[in-house]
């Protein structure tokens, strides 16, 4: 009798076994729905096209992959970039994103399915936010059960900030690289749960595609070895965090050493040093455990004092020589923008490059709260919930919080790696929460079994309809799984976790009327998240009429808060839009008009100078050579480029002439008042510029310490080529020449290029092309004067413009 | 430079007109016929030349002519994209029009490469009678710009080379050219007296009896400031599904071919007036569409193009676009246009059991020329015995193109021609058979995917494959 009661209880179990599985298996399946259609507002607002200016390089790497195959790919030297040293691309790009986009391309067209390139690339980055969401749910899962893991992947794949990182057509590194992250680190847990080398394997695999795809690689390679420090540290070494770790170590680093860009920096960089630091102390204190369990206590400590001796000595030298090694190196073997890292003003200091790009700026606080919001109140209650049973997996996940939160507040950029761990945290929180709130109910509630029954007791209640409590019931579930499985038994520490927890939670009863208040709260908390998000980025926002379209519809406010939160992000940055006061939508098409004159009219082989945030823009789009481009890997360059936009018309001319350039490209948003334009980064030029050919000083383009184009601006200023070739003829606009931009009239109104002539600006004005003048025209000739007339812009008369302009 | 061209030209035109008349005596054939009167109404408003040519012809001769013959200099020859002939029956009341066929022909004793077009006569010319002709040729190119390079703020000119005297075989008894110019500007014109230029008219002739192959160039240079909008290449793609959607995508090349533009592009000169300043430039096209047209599109190969607007009425659909910077002489710009149309209206069957599309030739903008034009006819996957009704001579080929989840391909009719005018626009049928059982294919393979996906999945959770128990 008692085997059929038993397997008739097993059948039962099993059942809600897969109950719970399949259940689980559809909550997920729509946090990825959720995850990647969040991020279509963008197609849906404006179109399907690829955003900002990373994305465009990565797009034309990608086409040229689609087109070329992957060994020319490897090979490819861009002569059209970085004019006349061009670019290793295959060499100096992280090939990950690129590779995985065109691997997408070419399976959908071996299926036959004709999907361009360009869509390809477009939803690349919703697809892996989709798959990031899945990746935290399996760390999540391992950290705390599947209640915590459901509920992260539900905040991750809602969190402002990743969403600005992964809208459909930002094809970007980070789109990829932030599923690679959170899915390494998954497989690290995974592997120090189980102690399988399978995962270890994978775990190295997965580092690899990681260092594919992004520079922030190196969080990985120094976050795992600290982890592992601290685990020894605490006295929590075990066999398998060596099998989480050694095998990282070795085969991630042969790994990471094929990919070209990383090369034998895997070995050489500072950055990398931490691991095998970690990897050789993680063997002494195996061998350590080993000689202690071989040895009798009282010979262990004999040996102890005779290793330490020696080894102290041979260490300390090994040590120092190792220092002595790295500071020899003037940068002490660390990149710039790690070095940035870890001391926040150096770039400031040393790299104007580095410092003049804003995401590499130290964010504010709004920025804080409008990336994570309510997740950054719920983020020490997860950090408590991990110290509750501390185990090796939640000792890494505080430790990703606490490294992550040091990192974001450095650099605005990484606010993207603190995303994660900060859903990670909140999920653990919310679920813990629920957890306790739910079992006070249920305790409470008459008529429930629960307080006579051991052990399940969230399993075996009966008549329970709140989904809450059926997550839980899943966290329960899920925590079987795995032993049945793998028909092995869980880990010791695990199982005792689990037992204490139980102990706890019965301990941790609230009132009832307390309890369901708080759920309550909590439910609310969880709208206020999408709620807050809507209003901070409606804010910011240009368009007010979202936010009121947003509060018109009462019944579906969480849905458009969303819809507003992922609107703020959305904008593809090459196009503008406002709203006229009639509803009707304005578009600003100025930067693709440009590109797609100069592509068409212009010949092949023409070089086009500007300052370097349009360079991977125009490569991409207009198809052009160009000086300087947004991979600033050569300052002296940029420098040259900086230094002829702030010099007089002359000097610019010659310095762009020596560098074959026949076309100058600026960017003016003086006429609709488009903040983002060159006079407004014309400062970053003079600073770079200056930091490479001392005769430019910043001193000069200021007046009194302020940077003004009005009147009062100095003479440098008013003649240098940035000036005149945003404001050349801007005055016959509206005959004041004002500058929406600065709010103010300009300081020179009247003047003539003599070297340059204007051969397109945009309907907006916000870009105007320039061409160079042939050094011909320059002579003085008696049949250009008749020219000049029909055509006020070229006036070759020298002594007429430098009669008007004195400092000429 | 041109001058000189014209000169040269003028002297071959001579040499030509002095071998004509020893040629005289040769042409026997042709000379039954004579044209009692001949009015040439040329056309210059837009860049696309229109002539229309009233021929009043009578046979002389003995024996009934079946076929009357149209001289073209070579070089106009080239520039010819359409010939039209229709004759009139009846008298003033009850005139109506019925359409002759013209074809492209040799002539064995053709003076200096001229090219004939022969126009079939519905009932053969009998001796003594007399027939009215009603030709319509257009020529394309023939607006020589000058000067070649013009600045923003000049207008167009443009040389317009022609013959006061009709070209032909026959004898002319009487015949008046009158040009029709876009504006009173005309900077010259070669006087053959008599001469008359009024309004925005320039009248050559009357010309009494003049012999076969006469001829006396003129030029004239006036201004023309239309748009001249060239499409170099235009590839249309008709695409068939039996799911009930006619997809047509349009890649364009689009060129200015007027004067090229030089020097500056000043955007205030052309935003405060772009009529005077930018005159020979064009900022508009539009597309004249079916009616029930949907979903739209219009871009480029970086994105969409904002600047356009669909009227859509029951008749027709109007589709008026920008590309995205006014284009000057010399300035290219490409662009797609897409757009879905219910099948229905251009799907039919025939009563052999065969399916046909019945779309429109050409190039839906108005007022461009297409050098040249290809259209791609994608059949459904599974359709066989493709074959093309097309009014014109068209080059053909077949292809195979693949598409969603094919696995045999489709069949890709393709037909080309080159410089098309608007008036070619016209239905052709493209035959086709096709057994709807194909359209299920795509769907099946999908479903059975699914299921062998679901089958592995049934079979993976189910099979044990550990060593140990």
């Amino acid at each position: 009798m008692a085997d059929g009661e038993s397997s008739r209880e097993a059948t039962a179990r099993t059942l809600r076994n897969a109950f719970g599985n399949v259940f689980s298996f559809f909550i997920l399946l729509l946090i990825g729905i959720l995850a990647f259609s969040i991020r279509l507002f963008s197609v849906i607002k404006y179109e399907s096209v690829i955003h900002e200016f990373d994305p465009y390089f990565n797009y034309r790497v990608t086409q040229f992959l689609t087109k070329n195959g992957i060994y020319d790919f490897w090979n490819w030297f861009d002569d059209r970039t970085w004019y006349p040293l061009g670019r290793v691309i295959g060499g100096t790009v992280y090939p990950g994103l690129t590779l995985t986009a065109g691997t997408l391309w070419w399976l959908l067209n071996s299926l036959n399915i004709p999907l361009s390139v360009e869509t390809v690339c477009v939803f690349t980055a919703p697809i892996f936010s989709a798959f990031a969401s899945w990746a935290t749910y399996l760390l999540t899962k391992e950290v705390k059960g599947t209640g915590a893991g459901l509920t992260a992947a539900v905040l991750l794949a809602m969190v402002p900030s990743y969403i600005s990182r992964s809208v459909a057509g930002s094809y970007d590194n980070e789109a990829v690289a932030i599923f690679a992250l959170i899915f390494t680190f998954y497989l690290y847990i995974k592997t120090l749960n189980t102690g399988s080398l399978f995962y270890a394997t994978l775990n190295a695999l997965a580092y690899f595609y990681m260092v594919c795809s992004w520079g922030g690689y190196t969080f990985i390679i120094n976050l795992i070895p600290m982890h592992v420090l601290l685990c020894i540290v605490t006295g929590r070494y075990s066999s398998r965090l060596y099998i989480a770790y050694a095998p990282l170590v070795v085969l991630g680093t042969l790994l990471a050493a094929l990919v070209p860009v990383v090369g034998f920096n895997a070995v050489m960089t500072s950055e990398h040093f931490a691991s095998f630091l970690v990897f050789i102390i993680i063997h002494v204190v195996a061998l350590v455990y080993h000689v202690k369990g071989n040895l009798s206590p009282r010979m262990f400590k004999v040996a102890v004092t005779l290793v330490v001796s020696v080894g102290l000595v041979v260490c300390c030298a090994m040590i120092a020589v190792l220092i002595a090694l790295v500071a020899s190196s003037p940068t002490k073997g660390w990149s710039g923008r790690s070095l940035s890292l870890l001391d926040p003003t150096y770039a400031s200091k040393y790299i104007p490059i580095i410092a003049s790009v804003s995401e590499h700026q130290p964010p504010t606080w709004p920025s804080y709260f409008m990336d994570i919001n309510v997740l950054a109140f719920l983020v020490p209650a997860g950090i408590i919930a991990c110290f509750l049973p501390l185990s090796d997996a939640s000792s890494f996940v505080v430790l990703y919080i606490v490294t992550a939160v040091y990192f974001s507040g450095v650099m605005v950029r990484l606010m993207l790696v603190f995303a994660p761990a900060a859903c990670i945290m909140s999920g653990i929180a919310l679920s813990e929460a629920f957890n306790v709130l739910t079992r006070s109910i249920k305790f409470q509630l008459p008529g429930s079994s629960g307080i006579s029954q051991s052990g399940d007791t969230s399993m075996n209640t009966e008549g329970e309809q709140n989904d809450i409590a059926k997550t839980e019931k899943m966290d329960e579930t899920a925590k079987e799984r795995p032993s049945k499985k793998n028909k092995r038994k869980e880990k010791e520490p695990v199982v005792k976790a689990s037992i204490r927890s139980r102990i706890e939670r019965r301990l941790l009863v609230l009132p009832l009327e307390a309890s369901v208040i708080a759920i309550i709260l909590l439910v609310l908390l969880g709208a206020f998240y999408v709620k807050v998000a809507c209003k901070v980025d409606a804010a910011l926002n240009v368009h007010a009429s979202t936010l009121e379209k947003s509060s018109r519809v009462g019944r579906w406010k969480l849905v458009h808060c969303v819809w507003a939160a992922a609107e703020a992000y959305s904008a593809p940055s090459i196009v503008l839009t406002t709203y006229s006061r009639e509803g009707g939508l304005h578009v600003f098409d100025d930067f693709r008009e440009a590109y797609a004159w100069l592509s068409h009219n212009t010949e092949v082989d023409d070089k086009v100078a500007s300052w370097w945030d349009y360079g991977y823009q125009t490569t991409a789009m207009a198809n052009r050579t160009v000086i300087v481009d947004n991979n600033t890997w050569n300052n002296t360059h940029i420098a040259t480029v900086g230094t002829a936009m702030s010099s007089p018309e002359k000097a610019a001319w010659e310095i762009f002439n020596s560098l074959d350039v026949k076309y100058v490209l600026v960017v003016f948003g003086g006429l609709v008042g488009y903040p983002s334009d060159d006079i407004n980064k014309f400062l970053w030029m003079v600073r770079i510029g200056g930091g490479v050919f001392p005769h430019i000083k910043e001193p000069d383009y200021l007046r009194d310490g302020q940077y003004r184009i009005d009147s009062q601006a100095t003479p440098t200023m008013l003649n240098c080529l940035m000036y005149k070739l945003s404001y050349y003829r801007f005055v016959e606009t509206d005959g004041k020449a004002f500058d929406r931009v600065r709010q103010t009239e300009i300081g020179k109104k009247y003047f003539k290029l003599t070297h340059f002539e204007e051969v397109f600006t945009t309907h907006h004005w916000m870009v105007r092309i320039y061409k160079l003048k042939p050094p011909k025209n320059r002579i003085r000739g008696k049949t250009k004067k008749s020219k000049s007339k029909a055509s006020s812009t070229s006036s070759p008369k020298r002594s007429g413009t430098g009669k008007r302009n004195p400092w000429h | 430079m041109a001058r000189s061209t014209a000169m040269k030209a003028a002297g071959l035109i001579l040499a030509l007109l002095i071998f004509t008349f020893f040629s005289l005596a040769a042409s026997s054939s042709n000379n039954q016929i004579q044209i009692l009167n001949a009015e040439r109404r040329i056309d210059l408003s837009s860049h696309i030349v229109k002539v229309f040519l009233t021929l009043k012809v009578e046979n002389v001769g003995t024996s009934p002519a079946s076929e009357i013959f149209l001289a073209f200099p070579p070089s106009q020859a080239d520039q010819l994209a359409l010939v039209k002939a229709q004759a009139a029956i009846g008298k003033k009341k009850k005139k109506s029009y019925v359409h002759l066929d013209v074809n492209p022909t040799q002539l064995p004793d053709a003076p200096n490469g001229t090219k004939y077009f022969s126009i079939s006569l519905l009932n053969p010319l009998s001796s003594g009678e007399t027939a009215t002709l009603e030709v319509l040729y257009i020529l394309t190119h023939s607006l020589e710009p000058f000067p070649a390079e013009i600045s923003q703020l000049e207008s167009q000119l443009v040389y317009f080379r022609d013959s006061a005297l009709m070209l032909s075989p026959y004898h002319i008894k009487q015949q008046t050219t009158f040009i029709k110019t876009p504006s009173t500007k005309v900077e010259s014109f070669t006087r053959v007296e008599p001469t008359k230029f009024a309004g925005r008219e320039l009248k050559y002739g009357p010309y009494e009896d003049r012999p076969p192959y006469s001829f006396s160039p003129v030029i004239v240079h006036l201004e023309n400031n239309s748009p001249f909008a060239v499409v170099e290449e235009l590839l249309r793609e008709v695409e068939i599904s039996h799911w009930g959607n006619l997809q047509i995508t349009e890649h364009y090349k689009l060129v200015h071919a007027g004067a090229r533009h030089k020097g500056v592009f000043s955007r205030v000169d052309y935003q405060s007036r772009a009529s005077v300043k930018g005159a020979s430039s064009f900022k508009h096209l539009l597309a004249s569409l079916p009616p029930r047209v949907h979903s739209v599109y219009y871009r480029d190969e970086i994105g969409n193009i904002s600047s356009s607007h669909l009227r859509t009425d029951y008749r027709k659909s109007e589709l008026e676009i920008e590309p995205r910077y006014p284009l000057f002489g010399g300035w290219k710009a490409t662009f797609v246009i897409g757009y879905g149309l219910p099948l229905e209206d251009f799907l039919f069957e025939s009563p052999d059991g065969k399916r046909y599309l019945n779309f429109s030739f050409g190039c839906p903008l108005a007022q461009t020329v297409v050098n040249k034009l290809t259209i791609k006819v994608v059949l459904p996957e599974g359709s066989k015995d493709p074959s093309a009704a097309v009014p014109y001579p068209v080059e053909q080929r077949l292809e195979t193109k693949y598409s969603y989840l094919d696995v045999v391909g489709r069949t890709v009719l393709v037909l080309e021609k080159k410089n098309v005018v608007p008036e070619h626009i016209t239905p052709f049928q493209v035959y086709y058979t096709f057994k709807p059982i194909f359209m299920l294919a795509e769907p099946l393979m999908l479903a059975s995917v699914y299921f062998l996906f679901f089958m592995a999945c049934v079979a993976y959770l189910q099979i044990d494959i550990s060593i140990r128990k």
